[in-house]
């Protein structure tokens, strides 16, 4: 029955769930009175929704242009790469300079310099080199080993002063969304959308390949090396919401080609962005006002993830 | 016009395309032929601008292929290459739509979808419109490839090794059917045959390649002469005319 839905009433399905979970979110087991609330977990769950929404396309947008279903920028690495320059950008600038800067306008800095060096290192990787898959997963498990390390270390450098800067950043997670940067994090999804609905269609070309899509008359490289600029802001946006997030773009994304029922990214975007909001949401909810945050959310989320990540490879290596 | 003028491509030190150049006017179906390594993939791939010359240019109705806009040259030429891997899970349909990506940049309209339709009724594919191509047969998906290329309407067609993977029924389909698209629609058909057989029962014109270099061009029976196979294949061939082709024996 499932099947023979059109790809816009399997969104509409979708939509009702997450307006589902949002209404679980707000509503459940509220103590404290409604004008206390409503204000306070809205704003997480703005939070939550951008997280989603960041992940999500950030994944979908990676594996399309890498040409893979197993690699994700969480798995690459990426966000601890974002880590890692925020305590290098610490330590070396003080933190005098860093506590007094305008705190949005200081973090867009962040993300500019993030984007530099996201796509420096990954146009060298995924589109210079022409790499086996199976090696390309091992760089990024290394990568992202090496970046955490190289961050600990630093973190080790500092003097107690500037570590308590970081604190926000590094000890992000969904419990605690760092909400000061709320609007310009949702400013910056928001251009990226705007840039994003103009390749829509330039998107499914690229999936074909690179050969049939210079044959479509696209430029492939400079599309490609766009898209990972939109990814470098999705990414730094996450992490500084919610820190690092491993496993959870790859589930969403692939059951949203599972789900969508059509290649097309006008139906694929929206279905992963719409699963990652549901599962954050109803999961956050439950944790919080059923078990009574007996866990992290992301302790779950990964577990289930990194399980499907192994299927994934292991599937890959029997072809 | 085809027009290619001291095509030389490298890899380190090894020269793959050596000093290519040669002129195709008006329709027709050319076919490139040579022994395995001799550059004929890479040509087709310098000449459709899926690889850029170390030297030299290709120019297509006048536009200098490796510096056009893309999007222009997708309705002027088109390119199908070997190897086909999308990691994305496509009805054949859905590929074949794609080849009217240049003209309607993803919004089908009347007139594409007609396009659509006639390309898949020519490469008899309409009972399969619906099947994903994973769930086909190498030749079943080799024509819905060569129905997206032929749907993107273009008056150049580069084929690299189109008849890989098809039975003979369907190789000679095809054939029949790229001889037709040069006789009545006025395509320029180029491509890559390792059946010197087919080349020369179809083809106007043959390229012979060696070594990266082309070696020999002209019409089938110019080309495909005792002599000139040894040259190029080092194999003793029994060449005699059937219904006034020249047809090679080489089995044995």
């Amino acid at each position: 029955m499932f099947k023979s839905l059109s790809p816009a009433t399997r969104l509409g399905l979708l939509l009702v769930g997450v307006l589902l979970a949002c209404l679980l979110f707000m509503t459940l087991n509220v103590r404290a009175g409604w004008a206390f609330t409503l204000p306070f977990r809205g704003e997480k769950l703005l939070g939550l929704l951008l997280v989603a929404y960041c992940i999500a396309v950030s994944t979908v947008l990676f594996q399309t242009i890498t040409h893979n279903r197993i690699l994700s920028p969480g798995i690459m690495g990426f966000d601890f790469l974002y880590l890692l320059l925020q305590s290098l950008m610490v330590y070396s600038l003080g933190s005098i300079f860093f506590s007094q800067i305008n705190p949005s306008l200081k973090w867009l800095g962040e993300v500019f310099i993030m984007v530099g060096a996201m796509c420096l290192l990954y146009y060298w990787l995924f589109i210079r080199q022409q790499r086996h898959l199976h090696i390309l997963v091992l760089v990024g498990i290394i990568l992202g080993t090496l970046f955490r390390s190289l961050n600990a270390m630093i973190a080790r450098l500092m003097d107690p002063v500037e570590f308590d800067l970081l604190q926000d950043v590094m000890f992000a997670s969904f419990n605690q969304i760092d909400s000061t940067l709320l609007g310009v994090s949702a400013f910056l999804a928001l251009l990226v959308t705007l840039f994003g609905w103009r390749y829509r269609h330039a998107l499914d070309v690229l999936a074909l390949g690179n050969d049939q899509a210079v044959n479509l008359g696209l430029n492939p490289r400079r599309l490609m090396m766009l898209i990972l600029i939109a990814i470098a802001v999705l990414v730094s946006v996450s992490t500084a919401l919610v820190g690092p997030v491993t496993f959870f773009g790859l589930l969403v994304a692939n059951l949203a080609y599972q789900l969508a029922g059509t290649h097309r990214h006008v139906y694929v975007v929206p279905m992963a962005v719409g699963l990652a909001a549901m599962i954050l949401i109803a999961g956050q909810a439950v944790l919080e006002h059923v078990l009574s945050f007996a866990t992290g959310l992301s302790v779950i989320i990964e577990f289930i993830g990194g399980l499907f990540f192994l299927i994934l490879v292991i599937r890959q290596g029997r072809r | 016009m085809i027009e290619v003028a001291g095509l030389n491509k490298a890899y380190q030190t090894q020269k793959v395309v050596d000093q290519v150049s040669f002129q195709l006017k008006g329709a027709g179906v050319t076919a490139i032929i040579g022994p395995n390594g001799a550059g004929k993939s890479t040509l087709l791939g310098l000449i459709s601008r899926l690889q850029r010359p170390d030297e030299g240019w290709v120019r297509v109705d006048e536009l200098d292929v490796h510096h056009c806009a893309g999007d222009r040259l997708a309705q002027t030429l088109a390119i199908l290459r070997q190897e086909n891997q999308i990691s994305t899970r496509l009805t054949v349909e859905d590929l074949v739509s794609f080849g009217r990506y240049p003209y309607s940049k993803g919004r089908i309209n009347e007139q594409d979808q007609f396009k659509i339709e006639q390309a898949l009724a020519f490469l008899d594919l309409l009972g399969l419109r619906h099947r994903y191509l994973d769930e086909l047969s190498g030749g079943q998906r080799q024509r819905a490839y060569i129905a997206m290329v032929l749907c993107q309407d273009t008056r150049y067609l580069l084929l690299d090794e189109p008849l890989n993977n098809l039975d003979m029924k369907h190789a000679v389909g095809i054939m029949k059917l790229l001889r037709r698209a040069a006789d009545e629609m006025g395509k320029q058909v180029i491509l890559v045959l390792h059946d010197i057989n087919f080349a020369a029962s179809y083809a106007d014109c043959i390229l012979a390649m060696k070594e990266g270099q082309l070696v020999y061009m002209g019409s089938p029976e110019a080309v495909i002469t005792p002599e000139i196979m040894q040259d190029l294949y080092d194999l003793d061939m029994t060449i005699q005319q059937i219904q006034g082709k020249p047809v090679a024996f080489y089995y044995r």
